[in-house]
């Protein structure tokens, strides 16, 4: 994947729960067209970093940027607007409502009704168990089948930047496998894609660059090939998964 | 207690029940819908609902003196009707604004007190406004009767089961089948979800005050039919039944909201043939303790119940 433009820039963020410092100047920049994933063990702030990039938590400092304009002081919902969507940590779908409906609100800022129709046969395509139980009521779906919905959901506003909060999160090794080769394929597709991930191996096969993040300010960044070889992500990020 | 038999007297308090349950289930969809979204008691409702019976006086009576309403006394109703709504939808969005979103991320007791100041303050502003004194509701539907079978049932009853009826398909269709209703739904479950699908969770939460609202409103115009007599303390006791009958459905739950508001306006109409009439308030509040007590989710239960 050639690199373009910046498309997302944060620059030096801070974000905290009251008292609680959870960003301490955050950097990031992901790339027009790149997938960027960002590692970090439990608590260091990955949640934090894509509420805050969504305008679900505030910045005290530091900038956010997307496609060259400021995003810092939006509103969630005007950040799905100008395109960023996000698949929240632990899918947060709509468990009252049908699978099309899910796909429905997913698609809320659109009006274009035909192509949204079109796309919704996309998401099919990528996920044809969705299909079969477009009814269904989306808290009896199993917990792979809420996260493909949870996905399917965040593709029907048709991003130009996708967040994606530990999506192999309690999933089978080959659903986690099936669910990166989806990713890739959105991206193919022209889908700029932010991932974060405590499964680092996975997320470095199908990820171009990646940051590493511990309490709150990024540590390391580099191609994914060199993060592999590093040491420290190695013992802290790599052992644990190839034991 | 023969007369309890009597299968006429069981149709005229079915009738009955059913006409005032009408009324409560408009008014406790209010209740229910704020709640299924805020997890907050709108305890001004019952004053919203006394300004829609006023907006709709004032609009009827006008109609009324000017002669309007003998040339065309169907089309004075709906406006009369419209009235009602427009007034309570605009009151209940400017106490969203004023006096609930402020206090959006505040403690939970801080709203509900918010509450009862505005409800008080709406009480003491009609009171200011119609001096205190009780109004009128001026006749405009002849109050004719039709006998099915022995038994009497006045157009008034016909026309507000029928309305209420009318009102509640309408709102469920909306909730069921529009963007925006949908949208109110996802809400209710997930407000941080529904704000990163892009939906104004703020204006959501508007809509809602509104539709509950203008509900109230056209119950209040209902209420001045049938009863004629209005004044300003009129919202206190229909709003606390109302408020009972969201909780027998299982407060949150919009389906339970119209059966509570059903079975409780039921459970008066035959009360009373069982105890004085001067007592039926207290089948509604015997109601509410008992289902606190044993059935706090209602009926049919909380929908809402992820989030506490
Ligand atoms: N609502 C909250 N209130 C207070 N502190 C919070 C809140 N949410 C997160 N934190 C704190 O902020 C820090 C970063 O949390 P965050 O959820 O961003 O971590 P994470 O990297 O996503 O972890 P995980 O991999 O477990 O999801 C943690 O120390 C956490 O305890
Ligand atoms: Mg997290």
């Amino acid at each position: 994947m050639s690199q373009g433009q910046p498309l997302l820039d944060i620059q030096d963020i801070h974000t905290y729960y009251g008292n609680i410092h959870a960003l301490k100047g955050l950097s990031l920049v992901v790339n027009e067209g790149e997938i960027v994933t960002l590692i970090g063990s439990n608590g260091a702030g990955k949640s934090t970093m894509l509420k805050t990039v969504s305008g679900v938590l505030k910045s005290r400092e530091g900038r956010i940027s997307f496609a060259g304009t400021r995003i810092d002081n939006l509103a969630p919902h005007k950040i799905v607007r100008i395109g960023i969507s996000q698949v929240p940590e632990g899918r947060k779908i709509f468990s009252h409502l049908t699978i099309t409906e899910n796909l429905e609100m997913g698609a809320f800022v659109r009006n274009d009704t035909s192509r949204i129709r079109t796309d919704n046969e996309g998401v099919f395509d990528l996920f044809p168990r969705l299909k079969d139980r477009q009814q269904q009521i989306a808290g009896t779906l199993s917990g792979g089948e809420q996260q493909m919905l949870a996905i399917a959901r965040a593709l029907m506003a048709r991003p130009r930047l996708l967040l994606l909060d530990e999506p192999s999160m309690g999933l089978a090794p080959l659903l986690v496998e099936a669910i990166f080769d989806t990713i890739i394929r959105i991206n193919r597709e022209g889908t700029t894609t932010l991932l974060v991930e405590q499964n680092a191996l996975m997320a470095f096969q199908i990820a171009t660059r990646g940051y590493v993040i511990q309490t709150g300010r990024i540590v390391l960044e580099d191609r994914t090939e060199n993060l592999s070889e590093n040491e420290m992500v190695q013992n802290l990020y790599l052992g644990v998964d190839m034991e | 207690m023969s007369y309890l038999l009597n299968p006429e007297v069981i149709i005229n308090q079915i009738i009955n029940g059913l006409t005032i349950g009408g009324i409560y289930a408009l008014m406790a969809l209010g209740y229910t819908l704020v709640y299924g979204i805020l997890f907050m008691i709108n305890f001004a409702h019952g004053e919203i609902f006394m300004f829609g019976s006023f907006g709709g006086f004032a609009a009827l009576t006008y109609f009324v003196n000017s002669g309007f309403a003998d040339a065309h006394p169907g089309f004075s109703i709906i406006i009369a009707f419209l009235v009602a709504m427009i007034i309570s939808s605009v009151l209940g969005a400017l106490l969203e604004r004023i006096a609930y979103r402020p206090l959006r991320n505040a403690p939970r007791l801080a709203p509900l007190i918010s509450a009862i100041g505005a409800s008080i303050f709406l009480q003491n502003v009609m009171m200011l406004i119609i001096k205190a004194r009780m109004q009128v509701y001026p006749d405009i539907i002849p109050e004719k009767f039709i006998e099915i079978g022995g038994v009497s049932i006045s157009y008034f009853q016909i026309f507000i089961i029928l309305g209420s009826i009318f009102l509640m398909v309408g709102l469920y269709l909306f909730i069921q089948k529009t963007k925006t209703g949908k949208a109110m739904r996802a809400v209710a479950e997930d407000r941080e979800a529904a704000s990163l699908m892009g939906i104004d969770v703020n204006r959501i939460i508007l809509t809602t005050f509104v539709i509950g609202s203008a509900l109230a409103g056209a119950a209040g115009v209902m209420v001045g039919i049938y009863y004629t007599q209005i004044n300003h303390m009129m919202g206190f006791i229909p709003g606390i039944k109302a408020f009972t009958a969201a909780v027998l459905g299982g407060i949150g739950n919009v389906a339970g909201a119209m059966l509570g508001g059903f079975f409780l306006g039921l459970a008066e109409a035959f009360g009373v043939l069982f105890m004085p009439a001067e007592y039926k308030d207290v089948i509604a509040f015997g109601l509410l303790v008992l289902v606190l007590i044993f059935r706090p989710r209602g009926i049919l239960g909380e929908v809402v119940s992820e989030r506490t």
